[in-house]
């Protein structure tokens, strides 16, 4: 029984080549693994080795052939016992093309309903207490890691330091330092192994001192925990969260000062969360840890001495997904996250003294981002400022203005603002630094740009 | 028994007599066989435009990973780089699963969605199949930690090649497995070259095995080339860490015989180097000898499993080629894990 042996694809992109040179004539014995063949590509000369075992009985292409294509029959083999199990090289290249073949990739379902639900309160979980946002978190962790044995904190300075900003005070004497885990200054390698034990089904919070350090690890971030899952066909998931301080500190200069919004958010696989208020951070992080999937969890320093009323109810958890709406109004739109809420919330009360009416969005998720609750908002205000105190380019505001414009165009009377930090590296200088960052007056003066007074 | 052995290569602790009783050396012999068939099939399907992209054929280092799983117990986890259909072999994942991820079908491990590099099996304790060189380290460290976590006795294998025992990250995840005594042995796969870069253009240390010693990590060079003497290198390295000694490495000394990836013509090492490799220490035929010089196996017997092996990788590339590409609505399937967005 004959085998035919093909011209074979010698890189991803090889559509022919040239036959360089024979090593086997016609008649020699050729075992597997021999070389037999030498063939040039575009880029190189490569050595054919042989798959099967057999006697040599034909070559079909001489040698110096140019042009030969992939999967044409350049010689025969006889295949002797082993031929029948070798056959499929001489039946199969025509059946499936090279996977670079166009098809037209399924569309995806619609993000937004074509009908938008109507506005619906959040539960009301009943009493509350003023507490701070740092108290907030440490509580959410502790909460979580009494319910769940597999559920334990890493990151630097988390244990005998009590926190670097003192979120994890007093875990260390609840949980001990099985679970309470001081790392030493090793982001890439403890973000990587937390990624690992993830992968077995625990469920790490990894703190990060800040999220400028983030960037050390931000291979296993990406390319380890957020696509594991998809790679693996569904079978791998990776539970874990990484929380810490994002964006502008006080005074710290270019490298400590920078908002990570726009960079996770941009990657499918993970969830990005940005609490505002104490019942935010308590909330969403509570419902982050139960997660099973990778969650970044940025919180601000500023934020963290704030204190806010929280409920009490000891099983308070908000949805991930959802935003909120912080104030109704009727004129325009603000939408922001994080510490930009506040702003936005005082910018709503300044301009209330000028009468204009505005609507409060704390979008709680950055992604998946909750634009039903944004194009409801802009279908009755019919204008929309956007804030955020990062750079613009590719930025939050960006998206959404645009998601604005895909879903609710026709409902705009006024181009979208964008309020945001300028975009240049954080400086130092008292001055510069207040320059760079957005302010009370710019949201107030983008807010009558689009009501137009 | 192994003929060629590499004269640089040094022993520690001192030669229990290998554990060559006729079966398991007839287990390892059969495992590496599947591994080099399996692998010849895929660069035959590669050839014929059936997988694409980057495929990185395993052939050559075989008795590497046969020799280690020889020391593992169910439950153990094991992690490597991008070329790793050995190691799923290895491990026991179906040869069928394995070669129809490589042609990107329905009825791959991973639905055709990770490709040659992307492979995973939770049942056979096989974390992966990762691109990005080194990654594989720190994540094995994490599974190394999690059996620390829950006190379950398992012990995580973490191979990476030579070229990528320069990254940070290998180092990171030694010192904190050796400060957190992580039942994790690292397996440097040392075969000479990182893609066309040979390990002496790339380390100013040539004894990797001692990579670990800043953290007192114990280490050992050992003949990769002969199955047994991985086999007795991995009882020591996993009895170590199953004691909770801490971490452990061992450097295997072996050979690739086909290019870094289908793609590389190879061009940084002679053809001659290549054949005496081939002629002096493969591991098949060094195991193949010892089986019908030392323990009777004739011809026929080995021809069983000759057989046996072909059946096996023949069905698997036939199953490889009728498994049905994925369905169009898996591309927006396993993103985020369902129900919880």
């Amino acid at each position: 029984m004959g085998v035919a042996i093909l011209m074979p694809a010698l890189s991803p992109t090889m559509t022919e080549g040239k036959l360089a040179r024979w090593l086997k004539k016609e008649g020699e014995t050729v075992k597997s693994g021999d070389v037999i063949a030498e063939i040039e590509t575009d880029k190189a000369t490569m050595e054919v080795e042989a798959v099967d075992e057999g006697t040599l009985t034909r070559i079909l292409v001489p040698e110096g052939t140019e042009g030969v294509s992939v999967n044409s029959v350049i010689a025969e083999l006889d295949g002797g016992e082993a031929g029948a199990a070798a056959a499929p090289a001489a039946s199969a290249p025509a059946a499936s093309a090279p996977a670079a073949e166009a098809t037209s990739p399924a569309t995806k379902p619609a993000s937004v309903p074509a009908t938008v639900a109507p506005f619906q309160p959040e539960k009301d979980w009943g009493a509350t207490a003023p507490i701070t946002v740092r108290e907030a978190l440490r509580d959410a962790m502790a909460a979580e890691m009494r319910n769940d044995s597999d559920v334990f904190l890493i990151g630097e300075e988390v244990g005998q330091y009590q926190g670097a900003y003192k979120i994890s005070q007093g875990l260390l004497d609840e949980f001990g330092p099985k679970r309470v885990i001081d790392m030493p200054i090793t982001e890439h390698g403890f973000t990587g192994m937390a990624v690992g034990a993830a992968m077995t089904g625990l469920k790490p919070i990894v703190e990060f001192m800040t999220f400028n350090f983030s960037m050390q690890a931000i291979d296993h971030i990406i390319n380890s925990a957020a696509k594991t899952l998809y790679m693996s066909g569904g079978q791998l998931g990776c539970p874990i969260t990484f929380r810490g301080p994002n964006g502008a500190a006080s005074r710290v200069a270019a490298q400590h000062s920078q908002c990570y919004a726009s960079w996770y958010a941009h990657c499918p696989g993970l969830k990005v969360l940005a609490p505002w208020s104490a019942a935010d951070a308590k909330g969403l992080l509570r419902a982050a840890i139960r997660d099973p999937n990778p969650i970044i969890f940025l919180e601000n320093e500023m934020l963290y001495g704030q204190t806010f009323d929280c409920p009490t109810d000891p099983d308070f958890i908000l949805p991930i997904g959802k935003a909120k709406v912080e104030r109704e109004g009727t004129d325009v739109t603000l939408v922001a996250f994080s510490i930009m809420v506040g702003m936005a919330m005082q910018a709503a009360d300044k301009l209330a003294e000028q009468g204009i009416s505005a609507e409060v969005i704390n979008l709680r998720t950055l992604r998946p981002l909750d634009i039903e609750t944004i194009v409801t908002s802009v279908k009755k205000t019919n204008r929309v400022v956007t804030l955020e105190e990062g750079w613009p380019y590719a930025g939050i505001g960006a998206e959404v203005a645009m998601q604005i414009i895909e879903n609710c165009f026709d409902h705009l009377d006024a181009p979208p603002v964008r309020v945001h930090g300028l975009d240049v590296p954080m400086p130092y200088a008292a001055n510069l630094e207040k320059l760079a960052l957005p302010h009370l007056d710019h949201v107030v003066d983008a807010a009558k740009r689009v009501t137009y007074r | 028994m192994a003929q060629g052995t590499d004269t640089a290569i040094k022993r520690r602790g001192k030669a229990t007599p290998p554990a060559a009783n006729q079966a398991s050396l007839f287990r390892a012999y059969r495992d590496m066989l599947l591994i080099r068939r399996f692998e010849e099939k895929a660069g035959q399907l590669y050839g014929m435009g059936l997988i694409g992209g980057f495929c990185h054929l395993y052939i050559g280092q075989e008795a590497v990973v046969v020799g280690m799983q020889m020391s593992l117990q169910p439950g153990d986890q094991v992690i490597t780089s991008y070329r790793d259909h050995g190691h799923m072999l290895a491990t026991g994942m179906e040869a069928r699963g394995v070669m129809a991820e490589l042609t990107g079908r329905i009825g791959g491990y991973s639905k055709g969605k990770g490709g040659s590099m992307h492979m995973f099996s939770r049942e056979k304790g096989f974390y992966g199949g990762h691109g990005i060189v080194g990654a594989q380290v720190s994540l094995g460290a994490g599974l190394a930690f999690a059996n620390m976590y829950r006190a379950d006795g398992h012990v995580a294998l973490a191979y990476f090649g030579e070229g990528a025992s320069s990254q940070g990250q290998v180092f990171e995840s030694m010192n904190l497995a050796a400060l957190f005594k992580l039942p994790c042995v690292f397996v440097i796969e040392n075969n000479k070259y990182g893609m066309g870069t040979s390990v002496e253009r790339a380390s100013a240390s040539l004894d990797l095995s001692k990579n670990g010693s800043p953290w007192g990590i114990p280490g050992e060079q050992v003949n990769g080339m002969d199955v047994l003497a991985v086999h007795e290198a991995g009882e020591r390295a996993v009895a170590h860490c199953r004691a909770g000694l801490g971490p452990y490495l061992l450097e295997m000394k072996t050979y690739r015989y086909r290019g870094h990836s289908m793609s590389d013509p190879a061009k940084y090492r002679t053809r001659e180097e290549v054949q005496k490799m081939r002629e002096q220490s493969d591991c098949i035929e060094t195991a193949r000898k010892l089986l019908m010089e030392s323990h009777g196996v004739t011809e026929a017997d080995l021809k069983v499993i000759d057989d046996e092996v072909k059946a096996i990788v023949t069905d698997a590339a036939e199953f490889a080629q009728a498994s049905p590409e994925p369905d169009e609505s898996e591309l927006w399937t396993d993103i985020l894990i369902e129900g919880t967005r």
